[in-house]
């Protein structure tokens, strides 16, 4: 239809190649701290017999989430151990939680300056939604620009997939404290950071808490993805099993990714009513 | 008088480029004009009041009117576009931030709100302690005192539950404790107990008085209730479009609305409740000396056609009543005693009130004696008027005329 195409490609790709040249200390950097997050949360993991392991999610999930959701995630766990995929679960867990806690570092200032300031709220409105709104392997492109191929770049593509719905929530949240709550603090002459502190955060904490929830069940689905880049964990076991055609054992790894999805969703979930009880 | 707050010249407009309104209100355009003209919303304009340190002052008009404008001005929640604030002979209108928030925390008790505004995360105790955990009070500090005023406003055993635990008139219990908590001169109460049911709320109303007797604060008291604005205002100031149109006692607006605007409101209420025993009460006409003879005392009650007379010494200790058909009993029965000297058992107690007492009080006392006036007495019992039946039904039947009326008006 044109005689010319628009180089897009060449553009992008001399962008990232500009980027990665200039900042490659950066890059390496940040490579090297998820680098070293993951494996130590991951060794850490292991280095704990499976079963004590276990004992320890089944408790938190007690805590968080009633006895019934502990004995589905005692059985649940047990299972994975018995049909030899503990490993990679404590694999896809540790990317998860690295992941999500890139999310928190990131998102909840993010969000909170959103909602202080309607101008950068305005402004980062639409690159949420272009984010949220963007598949999600097409995430992997430019983590792997950056970041080649490994479980660095799944975890930043993670990261990037997660982090809209904590800012949003997070953004919601405090725009929906309650304005007497703020004028009272004013009244009582509350500077700045013990409004944010004392009233604005905590009373946002069940919206917050859904943007953590919601930014982690989004967080492992690109994790089971991010398997296409070498990601590792459970993801590599679903690929496998589709790339060898092997249905079963695809079949296995996908229950176990809806076992620890299940877990986490109720934990965090719980954290949410936990500090929504009040309100 | 000693004044703690006054107000000169205040104006608050909200809307983009305020002054053009100021200028619009002075060509006499009015409220809506001006909304319509340049989007512009008169919140208060041009009101000028002092308030005096102790006293409970209400803001008192409907919806709209610009009351919580008003008193969000006042601690400057609000900015205001033109006028001065004088607290304490500290015009705050010109504070920076940082001195605004110190100004804040050591002369406001924060602000009591009609929602309650109280932490929903925090229990009781943590949310009285909230003011002054703000000024940095140590733990220990400031949770002995949170705890006494949860004492104070009757809240004891509940320190550890949750607002979501309390019915609506204890969670304003922890609202008005978080404030009293703090030891500042002014209270701001805004609508503070419009959201309760009238009993808690009568209840409510009768504490803070109660509170106020105790702890002295200077009281700005915002509501749409003309009968709550009477029993809590020493004064009250009545608001219409961001204005003041009349400032004075509950007698005084009752006695003299400024305009039919206030009229319609006061025509409302209740006058029993308002008046009190020194509006009607009228000068005592003769007293009998307690040394008088019994013929004396009757000449004396026969002179004025009273039934009775009262009986006050020469420092107007009042020492009781007698009744005109006893002593002329008694006279007949010892006509022959030249010398007749009064029996004791002839004076009787007379029903006492103060002239502070609500006529709606002195009504109910009244019932309980069959004849002779009701005596008005001041602190030291000595005799300052006396309120007779008919004055009682005058002011009674003026309240149920107004009533006919506005039930006239509905139909
Ligand atoms: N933040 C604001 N922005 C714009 N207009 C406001 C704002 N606050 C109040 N107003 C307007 O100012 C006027 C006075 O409002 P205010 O809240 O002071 O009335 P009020 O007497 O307290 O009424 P109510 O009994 O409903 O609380 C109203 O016309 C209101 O719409
Ligand atoms: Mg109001």
């Amino acid at each position: 239809m044109f005689p010319f195409r628009i180089p897009v490609r060449d553009w992008i790709s001399k962008g990232v190649d500009y980027l990665v040249s200039e900042y490659s200390a950066l890059f390496d950097a940040f490579s090297s701290l998820v680098y070293f997050l993951v494996d130590h949360l991951k060794e850490g993991m292991l280095a704990l017999p499976p079963l004590a392991l276990m004992a320890i999610i089944v408790l938190i999930t007690w805590k968080m989430a009633g006895w019934r959701v502990a004995l589905f995630a005692l059985f649940g766990l047990l299972l994975t151990e018995n049909i030899g995929l503990w490993d990679a679960l404590v694999e896809t867990l540790s990317l998860v939680i690295t992941a999500e806690l890139l999310v928190m570092v990131v998102g909840l200032p993010l969000g909170i300056m959103a909602a202080r300031r309607d101008r950068f709220d305005a402004f980062i409105r639409p690159v949420l939604d272009f984010m949220q709104t963007m598949p999600a392997f097409v995430y992997l492109i430019p983590a792997v620009m950056f970041f080649g191929l490994g479980l660095v770049p799944g975890v930043v593509a993670t990261f990037v997939f997660a982090l809209p719905p904590l800012i949003r929530l997070t953004n919601l949240g405090i725009r929906q404290v309650p304005a007497e709550l703020i004028e009272a603090a004013d009244a009582f002459g509350a500077t700045n950071s013990q409004k944010l502190l004392k009233v604005q955060i905590p009373v946002a904490m069940p919206t917050i808490m859904a943007g953590v929830n919601q930014s982690i069940m989004l967080g492992l689905s690109m994790v089971v993805i991010a398997a296409m880049i070498g990601a590792g964990g459970l993801g590599e076991d679903v690929l496998r099993g589709i790339q060898r055609l092997q249905v079963g054992q695809g079949f296995e790894a996908g229950l176990v990714v809806v076992i620890l999805a299940i877990i986490l969703d109720r934990i965090t979930a719980g954290f949410g009513n936990k500090s929504n009880q009040h309100s | 008088m000693d004044e703690i707050i006054r107000v000169k010249n205040l104006y608050k407009i909200f809307g983009d480029r305020p002054l053009k309104a100021i200028e619009a209100l002075k060509k006499g355009e009015s409220k809506n004009d001006i909304l319509k003209r340049y989007k512009l919303v008169i919140g208060v304009q041009d009101v000028s009041f002092s308030i005096r340190r102790g006293e409970t002052f209400v803001l008192m008009g409907l919806s709209g009117s610009g009351k919580s404008t008003l008193q969000r001005l006042i601690n400057r929640l609000h900015q205001p576009t033109r006028g001065e604030i004088l607290i304490n002979g500290t015009d705050i209108v010109k504070l920076g931030q940082k001195e605004l928030r110190e100004f804040r925390r050591k002369t406001f008790c924060g602000m009591v709100f009609q929602n309650f505004a109280i932490l929903p995360h925090r229990t009781v105790l943590e949310n009285v302690e909230f003011g002054l955990e703000l000024q940095g009070v140590e733990r220990e500090v400031r949770e002995n005192k949170a705890r006494k005023m949860i004492r104070q406003v009757g809240l004891e055993g509940n320190e550890n539950s949750y607002p979501s635990q309390l019915s609506g008139g204890m969670q304003q219990r922890v609202g008005l404790a978080r404030s009293l908590a703090v030891d500042a001169d002014i209270l701001l109460m805004d609508e503070a107990f419009s959201a309760l049911d009238p009993l808690i709320r009568r209840q409510m109303q009768d504490e803070l008085i109660e509170l106020q007797a105790k702890m002295k604060k200077t009281i700005l008291f915002v509501t749409h209730d003309l009968d709550e604005a009477f029993r809590l205002g020493d004064r009250i100031a009545i608001m219409k479009d961001g204005q003041i149109v009349q400032i004075g006692t509950a007698e005084e607006i009752i006695a003299k609305p400024a305009d039919d605007y206030v009229r319609a409101f006061v025509e409302d209420m209740d006058r029993t409740a308002v008046l009190t025993a020194g509006t009607i009460m009228q000068p005592v006409r003769e007293t009998a000396f307690p040394a008088d003879g019994p013929r004396t005392i009757l000449r004396k009650i026969r002179r004025n056609g009273l039934s009775g007379i009262l009986v006050a010494d020469a420092n107007r200790q009042l020492k009781g009543y007698i009744i005109a058909d006893h002593l002329a009993d008694y006279i007949r029965k010892h006509s022959e005693d030249k010398d007749l000297t009064l029996r004791k058992d002839l004076i009787s107690q007379p029903t006492v009130v103060t002239s502070e007492t609500p006529l709606n009080e002195v009504l109910k006392s009244y019932k309980d004696v069959q004849y002779g006036p009701v005596a008005v007495v001041d602190g030291r019992n000595r005799l300052q008027g006396v309120i007779v039946r008919g004055a009682v039904i005058a002011a009674l039947s003026e309240g149920a005329r107004t009533e006919s009326n506005t039930n006239d008006a509905d139909t």
